[in-house]
């Protein structure tokens, strides 16, 4: 497993190398904690939000909103408190940055939901991992002892008037609770079933008040961007995609690892070739999910001597997604049935059952490609599964039924080749 | 001709709720106050204290669930509905070490049914189920986040990275 960065300076993986990264006393000693010093001493919650915004950090736990447009949403003149709810559910197959963030820097999480915090009237806060990263909520409980003992947290941080408090919260394993209201349902002690939109959370979220969920990463962004400028952290990337992103990559792939790359990083294949050291046992590349596994797989083809460039309007260009940034490699000995078949059991299996599209669509997938796996395929399989998918696809209560049938989708029109093998063998023998 | 009411056979068997409510030291007791008091609703504590129930207990028996209901201010039923939701919240007992091997497509390409065929054999049993004598408990769960260190199990609550059988071999006998 390799931690570095790629064609930039490391922002977010700056400390995970040092001995004693997850100390306070480390973290202090490379710059932690200025900025949120910075912006006490200097700045007003709205000047901390107009960074933000210059900033064009986009939400990185997958559907990449911007996010200073995500806290300008929290109403300034409401009555009830208003929360910061760090969204560490990671559970999006193929992802695993946030774990090496919160396991190797937890006090940049800290500072970056203290930041948010000031910005948005927020006094207490909550961290939601997800009930599997046990090992991280003793590892942010610990850091989020040392800040109070410093006095970082809790009563007059700093000596300032600004008080707040995080608290650590525990998931027990639903995907489904990485999506922003199932998350607030689960929250509050519920069944994780997502709730309508609107109202959003940032009008009516934990306990119906203004809320902001944001992912690990974003937050992590926050302390950088006080310090260097919203507009210095846009040009690392590109205008409309600012910053640094972090990749999960996994797969068949030499060096598998997560890697820190400038947004529009230009070439997909250096990245894959020669950045993460080339596939596996000389074999030939096939595939790629670049996003997590809810976006379009991409075929070799639409990669090699493509110069797809690696941002949320590069990666749509060449289509696909930014997604979570879970990476997965498949080299050419990889049936794109099997994949797909193995994606769709896990959708099947994460239907949280609220809206019937995605309850019964999944698990008709799943009877589906069991029964083509079993030698039953049929010719016309393939358009009975697409049909489906239509059927599910923006019909579903939550995104999670998006992410069902997109990578049967693209599987489908992108591999057809792997399919109609089923079909046409098994179908008419 | 319809079946008469009586024949029909329920879907699932009603849960006696027993008398009995579990009990626990003042410590645990203690420890559940400090999480009740993260929060401005005590019912938000429900899972992290179903987890300690579970630490406590091995898993959530009915005496529990009676007991987490007087606890939160709930009824019995609010429980059990938080309870089946959550696939890390155990209502039957399981293993003194519950495997739970990774199964989703990192570690799918990286040899995960290798290691779960190897698990079912050395202990004898299939995934799904528990040794006689209640040592493991085998299963195959959803991405756990370790893909990049694929393939990989978690046992209870460690992780075990960049499995190879002897690997397992090593890990499962080393347990206490």
């Amino acid at each position: 497993m390799r931690i570095t960065a790629i064609g930039c300076e490391p922002l977010q993986l700056r400390r995970v190398h040092l001995e004693n990264s997850r100390s306070l006393d480390v973290y202090r000693a490379n710059g932690g904690y200025e900025a949120i010093r910075k912006v006490l001493d200097s700045m007003s919650p709205d000047d901390v939000i107009n960074e933000v915004k210059k900033s064009q950090l986009r939400g990185r736990g997958g559907a990449g909103f911007p996010t200073g447009m995500k806290w300008s949403f929290v109403p300034k003149d409401s009555p009830k408190p208003k929360y910061v709810v760090c969204n560490a559910d990671e559970s999006e197959p193929g992802t695993f940055k946030d774990r090496y963030l919160m396991e190797r820097d937890p006090h940049m999480l800290i500072e970056g939901i203290l930041i948010a915090a000031y910005a948005l009237g927020a006094k207490t806060n909550y961290i939601y991992t997800r009930g599997e990263y046990k090992y991280l909520i003793d590892i942010m409980d610990i850091a989020l002892d040392e800040a109070r003992a410093e006095g970082l947290l809790g009563d007059k941080i700093l000596g300032t008037d600004f008080s707040c408090e995080i608290h650590t919260h525990t998931g027990a394993g639903a995907y489904i609770c990485g999506e922003e209201t199932a998350l607030l349902s689960s929250l509050e002690g519920l069944r994780g079933h997502p709730r309508m939109k609107p109202p959003f959370p940032a009008v009516s979220g934990l306990y119906a008040a203004p809320t902001v969920v944001n992912n690990v990463e974003t937050l992590t962004a926050v302390p950088d961007i006080i310090k260097m400028g919203g507009e210095a952290y846009q040009e690392l990337g590109t205008e409309k995609s600012g910053g640094t992103k972090l990749w999960s990559v996994s797969g068949h792939v030499n060096r598998p690892g997560v890697y820190e790359l400038p947004m529009g990083y230009d070439d997909m294949e250096k990245f894959i070739m020669e950045d993460c050291g080339g596939i596996t046992n000389g074999k030939q590349l096939k595939a790629v999910i670049p996003g997590g596994s809810s976006v379009y797989i991409m075929r070799a083809d639409q990669i090699v001597d493509q110069d797809v460039r690696m941002d949320y309007e590069g990666l749509v260009a060449a289509g696909s997604m930014v997604g979570s940034g879970g990476f997965i490699v498949m080299d050419e000995t990889v049936d794109i049935f099997e994949s797909t078949k193995n994606l769709t059991e896990f959708y099947k299996h994460e239907s949280c059952g609220w809206c019937t599209p995605c309850r019964e669509g999944t698990d008709w997938l799943v009877k589906i490609l069991k029964r083509i796996d079993n030698g039953g395929g049929r010719p016309e399989d393939a358009k009975l599964l697409l049909d489906l998918c239509d059927n599910i696809e923006g019909k579903s209560f939550c995104p999670l039924g998006d992410a069902a049938a997109w990578p049967i989708q693209s599987a489908i029109k992108r591999f057809p080749e792997d399919f109609e093998r089923r079909l046409i063998q098994n179908g008419k023998a | 001709m319809s079946t008469p009411l009586a024949q029909i056979k329920p879907l699932s068997q009603p849960v006696t709720m027993p008398a009995e409510v579990a009990t626990f030291s003042p410590e645990v007791e203690a420890e559940m106050d400090r999480h009740i008091a993260k929060y401005p609703v005590k019912r938000s504590a429900i899972l992290p204290l179903m987890f300690i129930v579970q630490r406590e207990r091995g898993y959530l028996d009915p005496p529990a669930v009676a007991y987490l209901a007087e606890r939160l201010d709930l009824r019995t039923t609010d429980i059990w509905e938080v309870a089946t939701f959550y696939s890390m919240i155990y209502t039957q007992p399981v293993g003194k070490y519950h495997i739970q091997i990774c199964k989703t497509l990192s570690c799918k390409l990286l040899g995960s049914e290798k290691i779960t065929k190897h698990c079912s054999e050395k202990l004898g049993i299939k995934v799904g189920e528990t040794t006689p004598d209640g040592r493991f408990s085998l299963s195959e769960v959803e991405c756990l986040g370790s893909c990049g260190t694929a393939p990989m199990f978690q046992i209870n609550f460690d992780y075990h990275e960049n499995l190879t059988p002897e690997k397992v071999d090593q890990i499962i006998d080393a347990l206490p």
